[in-house]
């Protein structure tokens, strides 16, 4: 055996290595937070099925009143309070044109003599409900948007300042926010409205008056969690500015919680005007938004009640989307805070 | 804890100080005037009606007057009703709104308690769902539409109720009622949904089960009155709810209550009645807030509400 040890062929004797550092190798590519977060929230139908709804509506509040034939603001006494009709339905016996008369049900359009189709019908003045929906949408979006972003803005700012400088600014900016806090915030909306003239920068400024106080509530909390922790005393030893800090460590941080609490300003500043138009306190006519809408429905919902129907549709729709949206996006940027 | 308690009392003073001063403010910076809209009067006979209400005087002798008779608990006169002062309009419409508010949030609460069990101890099936989605819808659909939907399904097509009249007693408070009830029933039945996963998962609980505990027994005996506890905690927002609310609803089904009477005066600027409500709803809410927060360090001794080692 000895013997033939030596013939053996040098090669059958190669040397094979174990790589120690195939151990750490990474085999799939390495996420990013968000890209996390999106293979999350990709996974809760709620959360996509919203965001369909969501771009459906804003895509409609857009291109909406163009579709239409009929424009929002034109009246066409005639044709006043003319039930939905809808191309292909007229033998399907809804969105026919058919409505209550005096309790028999008739063909308004025929009664009327009218040979256009109102797809939402009309209201008390020949309006185009059609239009006016998606107008009126448009309206209470941008309502919704500008004052989630007049709260973000303010919001951060505060309480960024209010936690990352600390000390004596910490406490007098927190006793005034203690004191806003204590404020009922209709009450505040209410009085705001009242002493300003009606319109869209009066619901605006009405609603972020107090609105940015959760935000700033929120973003004082995680600053204040972030900012005594190692990795940004790493950063200070080495000489980082308070510009570099803020923006290259403590932003990045809470910028989940900033997205999650903005998602869920959005349904409430939509409910505020809703609200306030339904009580008279919104928009004044000829303008419109869900809220007028609602309300001018309300009052004729014994005989028509489509006037009423679409736009509450319309609005129950985006409160819930905003709601599961922003549910998603908790669960999502946010793993730890799920209940 | 009386520390903490005659801190947060102080607080509410300044809080309704500042409310109590702005709401005098922006009312006289007000466009309008109650007198001006009511009829053509000559300057004299303007002179005269405001001297009664003491609208000739300066502003600060005003203001002043003003703030002493709020800390007697006097919320001055109405300019639309002759004379009548705006404590006892508000007393006198207390009862339909609280009525309202009470069962409204009675029932709420209730049907929120038993999904929020259900969706805790079914967790992840269609009784979870279920009760997640009419949740949802409850927190996401404004109570107005809602309102509306109720009323004209129940009240205009199947005629089982009243329209909006409030005549034919307690019948007529059902839908209202139903209406204010979803906002309460979503807080609630999240609420003790996620509270009582919490405590079904905490080892007292295992314990429970290890010695042989019946699923029954275990779950409401053991659980839930563990997860009711912090469902104080919701009465806060669910009064704010309920307020918001009522002013709509009270207004849709035609309810002489506090809401209605609120909305009508911001229409004929009736300063005295918005002033006064706007006052007393203050008071309402920030006392509840402050009832529940002590409330809650009481009946939950984990909770020490001076923070630190009391």
């Amino acid at each position: 055996m000895t013997q033939n040890l030596d013939k053996l062929p040098a090669d059958s004797f190669k040397r094979i290595t174990i790589d120690s550092s195939a151990a750490e190798r990474i085999s799939k590519p390495s996420l990013s937070f968000w890209q996390d977060a999106w293979l999350r929230i990709r996974k809760n139908k709620a959360a996509i099925v919203s965001i369909v709804i969501l771009i459906l509506i804003i895509l409609m509040s857009f291109i909406g009143p163009m579709l239409s034939p009929h424009d929002a603001e034109t009246q066409t006494l005639t044709h006043a309070n003319l039930p939905p009709k809808v191309q292909g339905f007229e033998n399907l016996g809804f969105w026919d044109g058919v409505g209550n008369m005096a309790g028999t049900d008739v063909d308004l359009y025929e009664l009327k003599k009218v040979d256009t189709y109102y797809w939402f019908g009309t209201d008390g003045l020949g309006r185009d409900m059609f239009s006016r929906v998606w107008e009126g949408t448009q309206i209470s979006l941008f309502i919704a948007f500008v004052a989630a972003i007049i709260d973000m803005v303010i919001g951060v700012l505060y309480g960024g300042i209010s936690a990352y400088y600390g000390g004596r600014v910490d406490d007098i900016m927190q006793r005034i926010v203690e004191i806003l806090y204590g404020i009922p915030n209709l009450v505040v909306v209410i009085l705001m409205i009242l002493v300003m003239d009606p319109g869209i920068m009066a619901i605006i400024i009405a609603i972020t008056i107090t609105g940015w106080i959760g935000m700033s509530r929120v973003v004082r909390g995680q600053v204040l969690k972030y900012k005594n922790q190692e990795f940004v005393l790493a950063s200070r030893t080495l000489g980082a500015s308070n510009n570099r800090i803020i923006s290259k460590h403590l932003l990045p941080n809470i910028l989940g919680i900033i997205i999650i609490n903005t998602m869920f300003t959005i349904p409430g500043a939509i409910f505020f005007e809703a609200f306030l138009s339904f009580i008279g306190l919104g928009l004044q006519p000829p303008a419109a938004s869900l809220g007028t809408l609602i309300n001018d429905g309300y009052k004729l919902i014994k005989f028509q009640p489509h006037i009423l129907m679409f736009p509450s549709i319309v609005l129950s729709l985006l409160m819930v989307a905003f709601n599961l949206l922003g549910d998603g996006l908790r669960d999502a940027l946010d793993p730890k805070m799920k209940d | 804890m009386a520390k903490y308690i005659a801190r947060r009392v102080f607080y509410m003073f300044i809080t309704l100080f500042l409310i109590a001063t702005a709401t005098f403010f922006l009312m006289k910076t007000l466009p309008g005037s109650p007198i001006a809209s009511a009829s053509k009067l000559t300057p004299d006979q303007l002179a005269v009606v405001e001297a009664k209400y003491g609208l000739n005087e300066p502003l600060p002798v005003q203001y002043g007057k003003y703030m002493l008779n709020l800390a007697q608990g006097d919320l001055g006169n109405s300019f639309q009703f002759k004379g009548a002062s705006v404590t006892d309009l508000i007393i006198n419409r207390l009862g339909p709104s609280f009525l309202l508010g009470a069962q409204g949030m009675i029932l709420g609460v209730l049907i929120g308690i038993v999904l929020g069990m259900i969706a805790a101890l079914r967790q992840n099936t269609i009784w979870d769902y279920g009760s997640t989605l009419i949740a949802i819808i409850g927190i996401s659909i404004p109570s107005f539409v809602f309102a509306t939907t109720l009323q004209y399904w129940f009240g205009v097509q199947l005629g089982w109720f009243p329209v909006a009249l409030w005549k034919d007693g307690w019948m007529s408070s059902v839908l209202p009622s139903i209406a204010l009830a979803m906002g309460p029933l979503a807080i609630a039945s999240r609420f003790i949904r996620t509270e009582m996963i919490e405590v079904l998962s905490s080892d007292y609980i295992t314990l429970a089960r290890s010695k042989g505990a019946s699923g029954f027994e275990v779950a409401f005996k053991h659980a839930f009155r563990n997860a009711l506890i912090p469902l104080v905690t919701v009465l806060g927002p669910v009064a704010a709810g309920l307020l918001t609310g009522s002013l709509v609803i009270e207004q849709i089904f035609a309810i002489p209550g506090i809401g209605e009477q609120f909305v009508k005066a911001i229409m004929i600027n009736d300063y005295s009645i918005i002033m006064g409500t706007t006052l007393f709803f203050s008071v309402f809410l920030i006392f509840i807030i402050l009832v529940v927060d002590v409330l809650y360090g009481v009946i939950d001794p984990r909770i020490r509400l001076s923070g630190g080692n009391s």
